[in-house]
């Protein structure tokens, strides 16, 4: 180990300890450990995060992205003026390099799809504000969040699939307005010009130089350097997910996973985070689904129906007896299951509960019939019992 | 049953048919893509119309070297990625869909560029690898219905049909499985600025440069006729045709009325029409330019006259006529050398009084007749005003379940005599299932007026089946007349990649006759309505029945009497006996 570094960890769930300061530091840095390696409280919160009230967990609690079956990834260029730039990109080459050895390692959790395509006249919705001092563009950090918005419009959606989709966009500014940088907080240009917004996606900045010369022809041609966009998205990819790595205890040195992207124990706490949401999402739609049928008394439950929920109850109980066995990727499996189960056996056309007339409607349709039959019934009713009242006050009265 | 012929059937269905593969025998490729073979092209052809109208015609063609079969492609650079990916999905091989508002008057101005019939129709070709063809088209429907924000989730089975000869493969087509077209029409299909914004937003420049900028929603639809189109297809990438290449063709018809936006004077320019004006082409298009139609009638000296001044003279033969086009290229650097926008003026050097209407040699129309509400007749008119030349059309008629056509009184007339047609296609329609689908091959002899006629009895529809407006009347699709039509000029063959617009769409072997695709009037029926009110009127009547009957019956069978002591009397008796004790009556 190098000098400094007391702990190792490696990208295959191994870790190298220094010891020999005595058991007690040696327990001290074991727990450090794991810490580091393992899921901790917070991420399960943080999974659970849709399910508890407001209010309870901090705003970090709803960062990561949700727990699909599926996800799309749309990679698209934005050249506001294409008059001034001729951006060409090699995206199927850069996919195929960098994204794809990320994708093939994170399949274990879902299916992934990946599509691009270039946007020409998209603008964002702020005009940056010159800045003289360094004679460039800045777009300061409270004006990020309406920056999107505009060009969402334009981004589509996928007509093939129902899977969420993350958007990655690369925006080049126009002459005009470059070159365009990404202030922070502080006010400091932000070094990789590029920020993201949880569970959306996103966008980097990409400046182009000014031509050499003034008289040289428009448009310019610009061929983007994929490495240096590919190294933002997939970071951004990694914060999406929540694979990020908080703040290391000083020591400590984490091996880097090379182009997989992730190293083994990283992709265990992905999975062991959805599995956990996906037990709490199968655990919510069953408990509708029995509230459901407490509302509407007469409700009809297919055999089918039935069969699913039966289906998701046992492959929940499967996976929460997998996870304490510690066994995780079936764990994930059958969590996967039970929510297709319950998905399924929920969103059924023939549970709508329209269909099935409610109570107070029954009331509406019968009143105009017996309301005026039972007036004379009930005032006769009344009567009689008056009478009968006044008799057994005055018994004396009977021949 | 299909009664089949040999001579004008193999021969009219073999040109529609194995033209196609020859269309795509083009010249080589026009201008250079943007990089991974793809290349735009945008036209603009302004045609004025006798009585003083004008038409205009939007072409955007994005081509695109690539390979949409299923899965295989999913990077795009000026193919929308939408479009892309549902072709993909779907095993789509030719898609056509039409939004029309209003309705072309042929008589008066001539063969349509594209033709289109009112409403909304959609038709498509799937490939033979497609597994379940219903089910792919319903997605289909569906999805497009999302991406142009129109009703067309509308389209099931009750309107959907699968013509035999009317409708080929404008693409290449390798073998014509009749069972892989779908052919639709909704024809109470509105359309408005809503359908106009996505289909902008699939150009690859949008509305912000080229000639994409004249397209106002404000402008466009305070217009008699407004028709937009997206057709994509497969054609050849060069004239080998080893590889495939995609094409899509958005084109936007309209009819400016010189009524409703003139101000009496027939002058037009583009700032008149479309309250913009031209200041660039779309640096994303290989090739940008407007044609403006400087026919002279009669051979005479031309009475149109066009400013600025265009950068070329182009002569052409569209549609059997020949056509002189004032060409202005966005592209070249002289344009825009004296002033920044381009403004487009026509304008008239003699007044119009004598405008011979050249009649078009084939047009139609179609009406009901009858009388009440049981039964009525469907007629067709087909006029041939050719003077020596007879040719043959297919008419296609889909008529709607409740209107039950009696196939026995179905009769073609021409010239007093009746003809026989040489092919006839029926499919009977199954209640709430399945159209009535009818398909002809009628021989017109020149110079001659074709009737055809047709009976029908009108149905009663279940309660739940009426639209929320039944006394509208119900339409009935309009039927499409196709036809390859004799011109009476040579037409040379032409490169069909160099001609303005229109030509390359359809096939053309020889240069004899050019392929015209007619739609008659939609047309409006009265079904028998119930009165809807009745379930009201009916709880209403019996609970007041029972009520009224029931209360007085249970009052007189329970009700008990007993002796009550007179009173003094309220302070109306009391009243009463002052008034009386004045008159000197006795008190009460």
């Amino acid at each position: 180990l190098p000098q400094g570094t007391d702990v190792y960890v490696g990208k295959h769930r191994s870790a190298l300890l220094r010891a020999g300061r005595g058991l007690a530091a040696l327990r001290a840095r074991l727990q450090q450990l794991t810490q580091v390696i393992a899921l901790p409280a917070t991420s399960i919160a943080a999974a659970l995060a849709d399910r508890v009230p407001d209010g309870q967990l901090g705003p970090d609690a709803r960062r990561h992205l949700k727990s699909s079956l599926g996800y799309e990834i749309t990679f698209s260029l934005l050249n506001p003026d294409p008059k001034s730039h001729d951006v060409d990109w090699d995206i199927e080459g850069a996919v195929g390099r960098y994204v794809q050895p990320v994708l093939d390692k994170l399949s274990v959790v879902a299916n992934f799809s990946v599509d691009s395509q270039i946007l020409y006249y998209a603008v964002l919705g702020v005009t940056p504000r010159f800045d003289k001092e360094s004679s460039s563009f800045l777009l300061s950090a409270h004006s990020l969040p309406h920056v999107i918005n505009p060009v969402e419009a334009r981004l589509g959606s996928s007509a093939a699939s129902l899977y969420p989709v993350l958007n990655f966009l690369l925006y080049v500014p126009e002459r005009s307005h470059s070159p365009l940088y990404i202030q922070d907080k502080d006010g400091a240009p932000v070094p990789t010009n590029a920020f993201h917004s949880p569970r959306w996606g996103g966008i980097m900045i990409y400046n182009v130089e000014a031509p050499a010369s003034p008289q040289a022809s428009l448009p310019l041609h610009v061929d983007v350097d994929m490495v240096r966009v590919m190294e933002v998205f997939l970071a951004q990819l990694r914060l999406l997910f929540g694979i990020s790595r908080e703040e290391l205890p000083p020591e400590f040195q984490v091996e880097s996973p090379g182009n997989e992207g992730l190293a083994d124990w990283e992709l265990d706490r992905l999975l062991w985070a959805h599995t956990v949401e996906n037990i709490a999402t199968v655990a919510t739609t069953l408990t509708s689904l029995a509230q459901l049928l407490d509302q509407i008394s007469n409700i009809v439950i297919k055999d089918d129906v039935a069969s699913e929920v039966y289906h998701a109850v046992a492959s929940v109980q499967d996976a929460m007896a997998e996870l304490a066995e510690g066994r995780l990727r079936s764990a994930f499996q059958a969590s996967k299951e039970a929510v297709t189960s319950s998905e399924r056996a929920f969103f059924d056309p023939s549970l709508l509960h329209l269909l099935y007339f409610p109570d107070d409607q029954k009331f509406a349709i019968y009143i105009p019939l017996f309301l005026p039959m039972a007036v004379p019934i009930l005032l006769s009713l009344a009567k009689i019992l008056r009478e009968a009242r006044q008799r057994k006050k005055e018994p004396s009265k009977i021949d | 049953a299909a009664m089949m012929a040999a001579g004008p059937l193999l021969l009219l269905l073999l040109l529609l048919g194995a033209a196609g593969p020859g269309l795509g025998a083009a010249g080589p490729g026009s201008g250079s893509g943007s990089g991974s073979g793809a290349a735009l092209r945008e036209e603009l052809l302004l045609r004025p119309l006798p009585a003083g109208d004008v038409a205009a015609a939007f072409q955007f063609r994005t081509r695109w070297d690539a390979d949409l079969r299923r899965g295989a492609v999913s990077h795009y650079r000026l193919f929308p990625k939408a479009l892309g990916q549902l072709v993909a999905a779907q095993g789509v091989r030719e898609l056509h869909l039409a939004l029309t508002q209003g309705f072309w008057r042929t008589q008066s101005w001539g063969q349509p560029p594209l033709g289109a019939p009112a409403g909304a129709e959609l038709w498509v070709w799937f490939q033979d690898s497609v597994p379940d063809v219903d089910k792919a088209w319903k997605e289909l429907s569906n999805v497009l219905s999302g991406i142009f924000c129109a009703s067309l989730n509308f389209i099931d089975s009750t309107n959907t049909v699968t013509p035999t000869a009317s409708f080929k493969p404008l693409g290449l087509a390798n073998g014509t499985d009749h069972r892989l077209l779908r052919y639709a029409v909704l024809p109470r299909e509105v359309v408005c600025t809503e359908n106009l914004t996505p289909w902008k937003k699939l150009l690859p420049c949008g509305s912000k440069a080229g000639l994409a900028v004249l397209l106002k929603a404000e402008r466009l639809f305070h217009s008699s006729y407004h028709s937009q189109a997206v057709h994509i297809r497969p054609i050849c990438r060069d004239a080998s045709c080893l590889a495939v290449s995609w094409e899509l063709r958005q084109t936007l018809t309209v009819v400016f009325d010189s009524f409703t936006s003139g101000q009496g004077k027939k002058d037009w320019s583009l700032f008149k029409m479309f309250s913009r004006t031209l200041t660039d082409a779309c640096p994303l298009a290989s090739e940008s330019k407007v044609y403006v139609d400087i026919s002279p009638k009669n051979k005479e000296k031309e009475l149109l006259e066009v400013t600025p001044t265009p950068t070329s003279v182009h002569e052409a033969v569209v549609q059997g006529d020949k056509r002189t086009y004032a060409v202005y290229d966005l592209l070249s650097p002289s344009l825009f050398n004296s002033s920044r926008s381009l403004n487009v003026q026509l304008k008239w050097k003699r007044p119009q009084d004598s405008q011979e209407l050249s009649t078009p040699v084939l047009h139609a129309q179609r009406y009901v007749s009858g009388y009440g509400l049981q039964t009525g007749e469907i007629s067709t008119l087909i006029h041939n005003t050719h003077p020596y030349r007879a040719f043959p059309v297919i008419l296609l008629e889909t008529v709607p379940w409740y209107l039950r056509l009696y196939v026995h009184t179905l009769t073609i007339i021409t010239k007093g005599k009746e003809n026989k047609p040489s092919y006839i296609h029926y499919q009977p329609a199954q209640d709430r299932k399945r159209p009535h689908l009818l398909e002809m091959l009628i021989q017109l002899p020149a110079n001659s007026v074709t009737k055809v006629t047709i009976q029908f009895e009108r149905a009663l529809l279940k309660w739940t089946e009426y639209t929320p407006d039944p006394n509208h009347g119900f339409y009935v699709s309009p039927s499409v007349l196709s036809a390859l039509v004799p011109s009476v000029i040579a037409m040379k063959d032409v490169d069909v990649e160099e001609s303005p617009l229109f030509a390359s769409l359809f096939p053309s072997s020889d240069g004899s006759s050019y392929f015209v695709r007619l739609y008659t009037e939609p047309l409006l029926v009265n079904l028998p309505t119930p009165d809807f009110s009745m379930p009201y009127n009916v709880i209403c009547l019996t609970c007041t029945v029972v009520a009224v009957c029931y209360g007085s019956f249970y009052n007189l069978l329970t009700r008990t009497f007993h002796v009550e002591e007179p009173s003094r009397g309220g302070l109306a008796k009391r009243l009463a006996n002052v008034i009386r004790k004045f008159r000197g009556v006795p008190p009460l």
